[in-house]
């Protein structure tokens, strides 16, 4: 096997792919959970309900969701194409959108829980010393919620670098722009090309392993913090 | 116990194949359709079930030898079935030409495709060009060497989507994901297909004929059904049905 021909192009693209939508993810993740852990609204069972969806959904019913939904006459294809000419299915904002939903659950419910954990004490305190709610937030609260946070962010991207059904429907297999690993060794496979295979297939195996026992180790050493 | 007992027996019973009166049928994706009516048919003259299982040549050939259970493989080419003869995975001499597949140019708009398709690939007024995977799927490779026969694989490889199989490629053109995509005529043709848009049948010169062969797996040896439907599908009716259906035949 001449590791010279390898190609490398899926390794960099699915790193930046699990990257870019983690960062999203936390973004987007953090008010979402927030809300969950505080709120008494009566919409909050529906929104959790919503958020663990792509838990139980197969791949294949969001991919053909979105194959629908990114397309030229999709809802989010569409406005798309009126701004930018082009649609979003096979290209890389598309994948992005398609594993932010995708790994959604995995990043809200690690930082649901660690909020709800915190609890609103540290906040109530923090206030009461007249800092700022954003300054409460960054200084008090996400440190604390530190464990939920590196479990967020680690369950999150490696469940993206997994990501396989959604891709392979909406992807198109193009090589730098959506071809990520799982695509590669699906396509080396069918194509008997063994070698390759196995070394991206126990490339991912150690790596995910390595990245889980890290998380696992610096959780067990994090103090947990209980209101 | 009785329900345990009532498990147990269910459990142990054979859910399919091996029964007589079935057979497992790997068929390329383009042929499913075509296949679905063929079986539906040898069902009501036989009273045997074809059970259908579709994928890229390429992805069937890989699960042959890795044991899948199949009794019958229709595949997109003449050189898997050769093969798994040669490998001993299908009975030797088995193999031969059911079809000879036909390639076209399609699009979902009826305007899109008009005239010179060079022309019309080159001046790049399309957002896709949907093919099915060169490397898996023969469908695939013929509309590669398409493309470089035409001379235009070099402008329009960046805008190249590639399907996993054929079945996959028509989809993303019958979805309008993409403007343009190389498929099946069968698959054009085909009833359940809604759109018929524009299309240019691309002639058998321009690529290596799409040979379809069928060949008779070692697992299906013993199975009378698949030597039944290997004649079922021989015979003048059927033949003709193909043609109708998108093909050339032998």
């Amino acid at each position: 096997m001449d590791v010279a021909n390898f190609d490398f192009t899926a390794i960099g693209l699915t790193l930046k792919l699990a990257g870019i939508t983690v960062i999203l993810l936390l973004i987007v993740g953090t008010p979402v959970a927030w809300w969950l852990a505080h709120t008494r609204s009566r919409a909050r069972v529906f929104v959790e309900a919503v958020v663990a969806l792509p838990l139980v959904l197969p791949p294949t019913v969001l991919g053909f969701y979105l194959l629908i939904a990114l397309g030229p006459n999709g809802w989010i294809g569409g406005p798309a194409k009126a701004v930018t000419g082009s649609a979003l299915s096979f290209t890389f904002t598309g994948l992005v959108i398609a594993s932010t939903l995708y790994s959604l659950p995995f990043v809200v419910q690690p930082l649901h829980s660690s909020f709800e954990a915190v609890g609103k004490l540290p906040l109530e305190t923090a206030g009461s010393l007249r800092a700022s709610k954003w300054d409460a937030f960054f200084t008090v609260i996400s440190p604390l919620a530190l464990r939920g946070y590196i479990t967020a962010t680690v369950l999150g991207f490696a469940h993206t670098l997994g990501e396989f059904g959604v891709v392979l429907m909406v992807g198109g297999s193009i090589p730098g722009k959506t071809k990520v690993i799982s695509i590669e060794i699906y396509d080396r496979v069918e194509s008997l090309e063994y070698t390759q295979a196995h070394l991206l297939s126990g490339g991912l195996l150690v790596f995910s392993f390595l990245v889980l026992l890290t998380v696992y180790t610096i959780n067990r050493r994090l103090p947990l913090h209980v209101a | 116990m009785r329900f345990v007992l009532l498990v147990l027996i269910f459990l142990a019973s054979p859910i399919s194949s091996a029964r007589s009166g079935e057979v497992n049928v790997a068929v390329a994706s383009n042929f499913l359709g075509p296949l679905k009516e063929i079986a539906l048919r040898f069902e009501k003259q036989t009273g045997h079930k074809a059970i259908l299982i579709s994928g890229s040549t390429g992805k069937l050939y890989a699960q042959i030898k890795n044991g899948a259970p199949f009794d019958l493989f229709l595949a997109a080419d003449s050189l898997r079935p050769a093969l798994l003869e040669k490998e001993g995975f299908a009975v030797s001499g088995s193999s031969r030409t059911y079809a000879i597949g036909r390639l076209a140019l399609w699009s979902r708009d009826p305007k899109k495709i008009q005239g010179d398709a060079a022309k019309n690939l080159k001046e790049r007024s399309f957002n896709h060009l949907a093919i099915a995977s060169p490397k898996t799927a023969p469908y695939g490779r013929a509309a590669l060497q398409t493309l470089k026969k035409l001379g235009v694989w070099d402008q329009v490889q960046e805008r190249v989507v590639q399907g996993e199989n054929i079945g996959q490629t028509f989809q993303f053109v019958a979805t309008g994901n993409a403007d343009l995509g190389f498929v099946a005529l069968s698959q054009i043709l085909n009833s359940r297909n809604k759109f018929k848009g524009s299309r240019w049948e691309v002639p058998a010169t321009f690529h290596d004929p799409i040979q379809q062969d069928l060949v008779f797996l070692k697992h299906g040896e013993s199975n009378s059904t698949a030597r039944e439907l290997i004649k079922f599908i021989e015979s003048d009716a059927i033949r003709k049905l193909i043609e109708e259906l998108g093909y050339r035949i032998k």
